[in-house]
């Protein structure tokens, strides 16, 4: 029997009625939706995410391959109308840069000489991969781009994403062969940074402009117009000291960053394989438990217990009789400094027996 | 034998399937990433032309569906929270459907003042949505360059109207 046949045959429904309810319906899936994802790696939906990226990327690859290549176009045909004044240029910025060439190598040297001294162990070398961007979103409530190297290339949530200028930004979100580059001027982006000059930490927040602001400023007038902002490293997100920008005082009074990056396109970037300062060390030996060994140390022989206790006695007989505490606490100096021992030192467990 | 009568049906897939993809073909092609100048091509929330023209020319269920389809596509396209742009569409299609009395063979200067309202509407509840979301509030300045090339849209949208408006004779 057929729908129509039945006792429904003379029900009819507003067609407004039926698509209000269907309105309903649909917006409450979607509030769920929102309250539900946290756009961040840890959303739920990030394979459903990664999946539309993965086809959509190819396409817009199609698209911006053509206006890549009408960049090239024009950069070669403007290498001959400007070859003149821009070799002009190149040559007075050679000459400027000589001297901070000679400085750079002499610090260097000094530097690596510190290192040794002090033992210190530097951060090692950073691996990178280079990227195309194939597709840019731009908006108040978004800045993103999608980039045309994936997980198969070792790309990983976190990894920082630099041009030939500074900072861009950060990797959310992967697939084989495609990754999502969150800028730093999307209203979710928030950078740990340092103001070089006077080493005070902020935190470089994207509000959706051009211009990241900078809140959390450390230190009362540690920021001027014209310092250098770079990645401080807290947090282990960021290696220290990438370029991200110059400060400005803004329109509505609030610090900004002019980014380096702005300079150029954002056309080719390079993303770092940095992870946090985790990499520098074995996860296992961070995860231990205080005193791991203990449990795997063998018992003291009899004759190493007889040392133990020997070197004890010896060492308490030494000490002095404690001194009477005075009224008011004494200064520092004149605090009794540790008197040598009267017997020569405990003999080794081997001479004990 | 009964003759057949030369009927002009307007499906779903001539007002609803055709445009909803041409919609997504044209937020893939503005995020080519090209500068000249310094300039960016604009970004405009193109399905808002449906929002608004959709409920004008039928009530339908399978329009709601499709818009919050493709809100869901456009927070994906456009790495925003999902359901953001859902429910900004679906929130633009109820106001207009319920003002659709009103606004039937209306002329098109008044089409344009109500387009501009449910855009602003738009960008107001997602602008509050965001700011709920995120602890920083965007940037009024980008929000106006979104909002405007969005309005330019309307063409689109009195075109659509007109072209399906009273097109299938069975609703007449």
């Amino acid at each position: 029997m057929a729908f129509r046949d039945g006792p429904f045959e003379n029900i009819k429904v507003p067609l407004v009625w039926t698509a209000a309810v269907t309105v309903v319906i649909a917006a409450i899936g979607c509030v769920l939706l929102l309250i539900s994802d946290a756009r961040a790696q840890n959303s739920p939906y990030q394979p459903v995410r990664a999946g539309v990226e993965s086809v959509s990327g190819p396409v817009g690859g199609v698209f911006a391959a053509p206006v890549r290549w009408f960049g090239h176009m024009t950069d070669y045909v403007g290498g001959y109308f400007f070859a003149v004044s821009e070799n002009r240029r190149l040559r007075t910025e050679l000459a400027e840069l000589q001297p901070w060439r000679d400085q750079a190598i002499a610090l260097k040297n000094v530097n690596a000489r510190y290192e040794a001294m002090l033992g210190i162990r530097p951060e090692p070398p950073v691996e990178m991969r280079t990227a195309r961007s194939i597709s840019d979103t731009r908006g108040p409530f978004s800045n993103a781009r999608l980039l045309d190297v994936g997980a198969s290339r070792g790309i990983k949530v976190g990894n920082p994403v630099i041009n030939e200028h500074g900072l861009v930004g950060r990797i959310v979100g992967t697939s084989p062969n495609i990754s999502r580059m969150l800028l730093l001027t999307d209203v979710a982006s928030r950078t740990p940074v340092l103001v070089d000059r006077t080493d005070a930490r902020a935190l470089l927040t994207g509000d959706g402009s051009g211009n990241p602001r900078l809140e959390f400023v450390r230190g009362a007038g540690s920021v001027q117009a014209g310092d250098r902002i770079l990645s401080s490293g807290d947090g282990g997100g960021f290696p220290r000291g990438v370029p991200i920008g110059v400060a400005a005082k803004g329109i509505d009074g609030s610090w900004r960053v002019k980014l380096f990056s702005d300079r150029g396109a954002i056309d080719y970037v390079r993303i770092m394989l940095f992870e946090d300062f985790g990499q520098l060390i074995s996860p296992d030996a961070l995860n231990a438990p205080p005193l791991a060994a203990l449990g795997t140390v063998a018992e003291a022989t009899p004759a190493q217990a007889a040392a133990i206790s020997d070197s004890a006695a010896r060492r308490e007989a030494a000490s002095p009789p404690p001194a009477p505490r005075p009224a008011t606490p004494a200064p520092a100096a004149a605090r009794p400094a540790a008197q040598p021992p009267a017997q020569p030192a405990a003999p080794a467990p081997g001479d004990a027996e | 034998m009964r003759r057949p009568v030369a009927v002009r049906v307007v499906g779903p897939m001539q007002w609803i399937v055709y445009p909803a993809l041409i919609t997504v073909a044209a937020a893939i092609v503005l995020q080519t990433p090209v500068e000249l100048l310094g300039l960016h091509l604009p970004e405009p929330v193109i399905p808002m032309v449906l929002a608004f023209a959709w409920p004008l020319i039928r009530p339908s269920i399978l329009a709601p569906v499709v818009l919050a389809v493709l809100g869901l596509l456009l927070d994906i396209l456009t790495y925003g929270p999902l359901g953001l742009w859902g429910l900004t569409f679906l929130v633009i299609y109820s106001v207009v459907l319920a003002s659709r009395s009103f606004l039937a063979g209306q002329d098109t200067a008044v089409l344009f003042v109500w387009y501009a309202a449910c855009c602003l509407l738009a960008f107001v509840l997602a602008y509050l949505v965001m700011a709920a979301i995120t602890p920083t509030p965007a940037s009024l300045i980008p929000l106006l360059l979104q909002i405007v090339p969005t309005l330019l849209l309307f063409p689109f949208a009195h075109r659509l109207i007109e072209r399906f408006e009273d097109g299938d004779v069975r609703f007449r």
